[in-house]
Formats: structure tokens, sequence, C-alpha cells
């Protein structure tokens, strides 16, 4: 078969011309019609860039600095923005990570959905519609007739990443560039999209990027994996010898974070904290129904639940955030205050937060000196001496060096780097029980992965209980002792983590852990030949 | 200084003028050639040697008056502004912090301020209190807390919602720490540039007030009051009631050029 896509030698720099940064060293990538290929990297390693580049695009402030991308013969590289114009869209389609941003609020989706073909002349106004319902069918939208008329609001996330796959290939393209297209799914919704998407890739002989951090998404979709780290490849491979015998250090350091993992303890301990019946809601609308939990001391009790599960409301009831509409607390047995501000600063202290977003969870303003300072003097009355050598003892604990770090400003850290020092600043309270709210789940999964056995390090050290919210089962498999699974405010079940895992006694349950990706090509189709 | 470097002509053409204004003001007895209030000779005489911008209706010396006027003007806008800034930054902290009621009572209060037009609330307060510099100064500060409020509320809300504040409060941090420490860092820089605007307009409001004269009083020199002074000159074909006027105007632009500076770049759009 001949070469669609032939990548050569690319490089894509950014900044001044007399001081480039490099995003790209000369990436080579050849695609056949009906191949797909995977690029894998942690963030920052150049995989969005190359995905626009196959298509002739950079973003702002990007230039090609040497190297070809030719598509079908043509050379994109050289090509003026108008006759690119004419590619994009027609031959060449692109998936973004939220569908739910890229469409356009205001307009009803078969609008959106019709537009590039009625543009680009390949077919009419209503045939585009009657070929729009001919996809969204193949996509396996539920109504496909009459789903397009609705405004994107009005459709869940799933079914809007579905319509954009749809709408990528409203012209029949030759290439689709898919970028991180399921990220921002659950995993029970993942597991359509990801079919649906390899169905409609397969039918209508595509060839396909696939960009992800995620492998075993991957190894589902793609014939042949490359891996990149800081703009270069590491290694290219078919998907299966790529997942059988990775070549590469690197390549096994990614495949390794996935084998984190910490056998459960199961001897019991008397909870350090207790839910009883407790219901929540906002206004008239109920999010947390009855919710019974223990948490036993120095163990990780994990909250696992789709998004809308009410698992995030737990954690406000429990911080005190949020006052309940029935049931109680327990600390230690004894009731705790509903609202924070009516608990002592002891009781405030034991119980700190760790937050999903490190950007947000951190104040940009202040130095993480000032971040780690304060906490330490507010919760423990140190000065002077006493409170420089704690904040450099906190430093040591979240393995990241004082000297070094220690008057940097929030902003000038990495995603991981804020992480920690967002655990630090929960630590420096010196508290029994932290709450942990999704805390890898805007990292990458080296990053992840390294924070995560912080964690556990820091629990063994520390005596720590932690209550470990998310929605990422590979994460529960690494690390929780306690699993409690949530769905629509209730609690479906919970128990120690190899009960939980092994034999599943809800429906629930066992179709939440049958979607979890494997890193096996063929367990999308096997899962999908059960159902 | 690395800013200061990136700054486009326009704005170091503000900050020239404004610091050429500023040493005028704290020098002025040093550069007046006459007192403030001292009668040098006849009524208007035109420009000359030893007058340069003539005398004006008592036939005091307009450029002595002039200079003394940067101090008076641009010292009371200063105070009044920063009077102003300080009640309306932290009541609009506290607001968006304490949230319920005490946002909601505090926003009520600051609506009716609000709905009535500035000037007229302004003569009102004055007709109430009598006007003097102290009175002139509180009242305007009063009337300019409102707009400085909602700003710093709306600035604040946004702010309030991140999880540092969340996590500030589950340490215990009372209401002040939380607004000096967590949430005044990052609203400074729309503050700054809002001083900057509304220096101007609390400037042009004592002008105009002085015009109408219930704001600086004689014989104290103003640039507003000394418009209304030499306006009959007008009619003769004489421009030197225009140059106070100008002065004001130059004022103005040339601190709106430093505050779209600084707007720029607090949006985070550098060039």
């Amino acid at each position: 078969m001949d070469t669609l896509l032939d990548m050569r030698g690319l490089r894509l720099e950014a900044g001044p011309k007399s001081d480039p940064t490099v995003i790209l060293h000369g990436l080579d990538l050849q695609l056949k019609r009906g191949e797909v290929v995977g690029l894998v990297g942690e963030s920052g390693a150049g995989k969005s860039s190359a995905g626009l580049a196959a298509m002739g695009v950079v973003r702002d402030g990007v230039r090609f600095a040497g190297g070809s991308v030719t598509f079908d013969g043509t050379e994109l590289t050289s090509q003026s923005p108008r006759r690119l114009r004419k590619l994009l869209g027609r031959r060449m389609a692109y998936v973004a990570q939220s569908a739910a941003a890229s469409f356009n609020p205001a307009h009803r989706v078969i609008d959106q959905v019709t537009e590039a073909p009625v543009l680009h002349g390949v077919m009419s106004r209503p045939e585009a519609e009657e070929d729009a319902i001919r996809l969204f069918r193949q996509m396996q939208l539920p109504d496909a007739d009459r789903i397009g008329m609705r405004y994107p609001h009005q459709m869940s996330g799933g079914q809007l990443q579905r319509a954009m796959t749809g709408m990528a290939m409203a012209c029949r393209p030759d290439l689709i560039v898919f970028d991180e297209p399921t990220t921002a799914l659950d995993v029970t919704t993942q597991i359509e999209v990801l079919g649906a998407m390899r169905d409609i890739v397969e039918r209508y002989d595509a060839a396909a990027i696939y960009i992800t951090h995620d492998l075993a998404v991957v190894s589902q979709m793609a014939d042949r994996i490359m891996v990149m780290r800081h703009g270069q490849e590491v290694e290219t491979q078919p998907t299966r010898d790529m997942l059988a015998t990775p070549r590469e250090d690197y390549t096994r350091s990614l495949w390794s974070v996935r084998s984190l993992n910490r056998p459960a303890r199961v001897e019991p301990r008397p909870a350090l904290l207790e839910c009883r019946d407790l219901s929540a809601g906002y206004g008239d609308v109920k999010v947390l129904h009855d919710v019974s939990v223990e948490l036993p001391r120095g163990r990780t009790t994990t909250v696992v639940g789709e998004s809308g599960s009410g698992k995030s409301t737990l954690a406000k009831v429990i911080a005190g955030l949020m006052p309940p509409m029935s049931g109680q607390v327990l600390w230690q047995g004894d009731p705790l205050p509903a609202d924070y501000r009516a608990r002592g600063r002891d009781l405030l202290h034991d119980v700190q937060m760790i937050y999903q977003m490190a950007d947000t969870a951190l104040n940009p303003r202040h130095t993480v000196r000032e971040t780690l300072a304060r906490p330490a003097r507010f919760c423990r009355g140190l000065t002077g001496k006493a409170l420089q050598s704690r904040v450099r003892d906190l430093m040591e604990l979240i393995e990241l060096s004082p000297d070094k770090f220690l008057d940097r400003r929030i902003p000038e850290l990495s995603g991981g780097q804020k992480q920690r020092i967002g655990i630090a600043r929960a630590l420096a309270a010196e508290p029994r029980f932290v709450i942990c709210d999704e805390v890898t789940s805007a990292l990458d999964q080296l990053v992840a992965g390294g924070i995560l056995r912080l964690l556990m390090r820091l629990q063994d050290e520390l005596d720590l209980t932690y209550m470990f919210i998310t929605h990422d089962l590979a994460t529960v498999r690494a690390i929780a002792d306690q699993v409690v699974i949530m769905q629509k405010g209730r609690v479906v079940e919970q128990g120690p983590r190899d009960r939980i895992f092994d034999a599943p006694q809800q429906d629930y349950t066992r179709r939440l852990l049958e979607a979890v990706p494997q890193m096996d090509p063929d367990w999308l189709s096997r899962v999908r030949a059960a159902s | 200084m690395k800013t200061l470097k990136t700054a486009p002509p326009t704005a170091w053409f503000g900050m020239i003028v404004v610091a050429l204004t500023m040493l005028t003001a704290i020098f002025a007895p040093l550069i007046a050639p006459h007192a403030e209030t001292e009668i040098v000779g006849m009524q208007f005489l035109p420009w000359s040697a030893e007058h340069p911008l003539g005398t004006d209706n008592l036939g005091r010396d307009m450029l002595s008056r002039m200079i003394y006027g940067a101090r008076n003007t641009v010292g009371l806008a200063l105070l009044t502004t920063a009077m102003a800034f300080a009640a309306g930054s932290m009541l609009g902290m506290f607001a968006a912090l304490r949230g319920g009621w005490v946002d909601q009572v505090l926003s009520r209060i600051i609506d009716v301020i609000m709905a009535v037009p500035p000037l007229i609330l302004a003569l009102m307060m004055l007709a109430i209190v009598g006007p003097s510099i102290p009175n002139m100064v509180a009242v305007i500060a009063f009337i300019y807390v409102a707009p400085v409020y909602r700003l710093a509320r709306a600035a604040a809300m946004n702010v309030v919602r991140l999880d540092f504040i969340e996590a500030a409060r589950l340490r215990g941090e009372g209401t002040f720490w939380l607004m000096r420490r967590e949430v005044l860092p990052n609203i400074s820089s729309t503050l700054i540039a809002e001083f900057g605007l509304r220096f101007c307009f609390v400037f042009l409001f004592i002008a105009a007030l002085s015009f109408l004269g219930i704001g600086i009083q004689p014989p104290t020199a103003d640039w507003g009051s000394m418009v209304k002074d030499n306006a009959t000159l007008i009619t003769f074909g004489d421009i030197t009631p225009l140059i106070p006027a100008g002065a004001i105007a130059l004022l103005t632009v040339a601190i709106n050029f430093i505050v779209d500076w600084m707007l720029h770049r607090a949006s985070g759009l550098k060039t």
C-alpha cells in the first residue's frame, strides 16, 4: 500500500529565531491508508504538536524549521493558508480532547456537523444532513434521527465526543488526528466512544493518529505505537511487540507505572472518622443519600465513582464546607460540628485537604516558602529558626530540594512539583486525616506514579489516614486498603480492596471494573463481544 | 526595572508628565516666582517677561498659581482616591469573602450610592456639611467608594472561589488575613490600574466642583477654579484660561497612558 502521510525530519521551533525553543527535533512518521498509529508520551513530549503538524498546522508562535510533511503527494509545510484550508476538514480532520469546548454552544449540533461538507462543496445541505444522521447511527448515538437538533449543552460529554468524531468523518477524510479524545470521559462512557471510533475508522479505511498518555487506551486503537519524549521519538513498534517487549528504558518506565501495587492491609483497625446516614444537597436537589462510610485509622480508603456520583460532595461535608441535611460525621466516635467554623483549631488542623488542580490550590502570588511557612506558623506556632527548619524538613519530606525551590514562586513550578507543594502544605498542619480529591487526575502517568508513591511513604512514616477520591480504578488498585464505590449519591458497595476487585457483589461494580482498559490489544473486542 | 524597559513610548510620556507634575507640586515654593495669593500687579496683565503667563482677575501671578495649583489639585485628588480605594477595596474583599447577608447588605447600600448621579450627590452632600476642603475630600471619597467596591468585589469573587482560599479557611485563618495575604495580592494589578483611572475622575471631579464654586475655596489656587476665575478672558481672544484646563487635560491623558499600559500587562497581553 502507498504511504498517505510522510513526515521526515520534522523540526518545530518557537520563540526568537536566535535562541529558539525546539519543540520537535526531527521527527519521522509514515502512515499508510487504513493504519492507526498511536503517539504516547508524558505532557510536554510534543505529541499534540506532532499531531497538528501532520495536518500542516502549527500553534501560534510555532514555526516549521526543517524537514517535510507530505500528505498524499502534497507538501504541507510550505502550503499557503488558503490551499491548506481546502485540505483541512475535507481530507484531514481533527478530534479534540474536549468536545464540549469544541462545539459552538449557540448552534445546533447538526448545523455544525454538516458545515464542513457543505462548505467544501462535497454535498448539498440535505445530503449532508442525511449523511450526518447515518454517521450518528454508526457512532451509536441514541435517537440518531433527531439528536442533531439538540444544542451541545443538551448532550452528554460522551455523546458530544461521538458527535465530534462523526463530524470529523463528515467529508470522509483520509487522515484523522485524535488528540486525547477520551481523557475527559468516565470509564463506562470511554469504552463506548472507543468502540465507535474504531469501527468508523475501519469502515472508511481512514488513516489515523491517536494521541494519548494512556497506554491501555492506545493499545486498543493503534496498529503501531510511537513513544515520544522531549520532542523526539523514543521508539516505534507494532502494538503487540511494544506491549510485550519494550526496548527502551523510558518505555519500560512508562509501563511500570501501572504496575504500582501496594498490598492491601486488611487487619482491622478502629475508625478514625465515620459517616452515619449522611444526606446532603444543593437547594432541593439531594446529592448524597444516606451515605454511611467508615475510614479506619492509618489506612487508605478510596472513594470511587463517575462524575456526578457525589464523591466530592461527601468530601465537602466531611471537611465542614457543606452542612448535611441529615446524618452526622463522627471523629473518633464523637460527633463533628457540621460547620468548619464551629470546629476547634486542633480539629481543623487534624483534617487537611489536597486538591485536584494544584494551579488553583496554591496562591500564585506566594513563594514556596510563604506557602509552607504560614500553616506551620499558624497551626503549630513555630517561629524563627524552628519555623525555617520545619519548612526545610517539609521540603525534604516531599523530595524537593529546599535550596533550589524555597524561594521560587508557584507559577515557576511544574504540575508535579506544584502537587508536591500542595501535599507539603497539608502536612505542615500536622494532620491525622487527609482528604485527597483526585490528586493525580490532572497529571500524566509518570508524575502521578511519583505522587502516589510519595503519599504511600508519607502514610507509613506519619500514620496518616487518607480518604482518596478518584475516578481512576488503576489508582484504586494501586493504593487502596478499603474501597467505597459510589453511584448517583449512594454507596453501592464497600469493603476491602481485594474483595471488591476479586469478588464484586453488585452489577454496577462489575460494570465499572470491566470498563477499565487493560494493556491487552484484544481487550476492547473481548469486552464488546461479551456485552 | 525590567518591566519599565518594556514600556511603550506612550507610557513613558505618561510617566514623565506625572513625574514632572509631582516634582512641581512638591517643590512649589522653590519654583514659583511669587507666593500663591500675593497680588503682584494689575488685573489681567498680558504675558510678559515678568509674568510669563500674565496675571489673573485679582492681579495674582498666573504661573505661580499654576504651580501651587498642581500641589492643591493633584495632592487632594491623590488623598481622596487613596481614601476611596482603602475603604472600597477592603469592603469589596470583605463582602466577597463573607458572602451571604453581609454581601447583600453592603452591595445594596453601594447600589443606592451608585443610583444617584455623582455630581448631584456631591452637591447635595456638600450643601449639607458645608464646603470646606476636608468635607469635600470626605464626600468625594465616599462617592467613589462605590465603584471601587464593585470592582474589588467582582475581582475578589473570582479569587475566593479558588481552592487555596478554601485551604486557608479550613486551616482556620481569619477574614482579615485572607483579605490581606490571599486575595489582595491576586487582585492588586486590577486595583492599581483602576487607581490610575479613578485618580483622573476624582481629579476632574474636584476641578469641576471648584469650577462650580463649592470645591477648593478661594484664595487657594487650583486649576479648576482658575479656569472659572479667568473665563472672561476667552471673550477677548486670550488663551490664558485654557492653560489650567490644558494642564488638567494633559495630566489626565498622561495617567491614562500609564493605566492602559498597566491594564495591558495585567491582562497578560505582552507586546
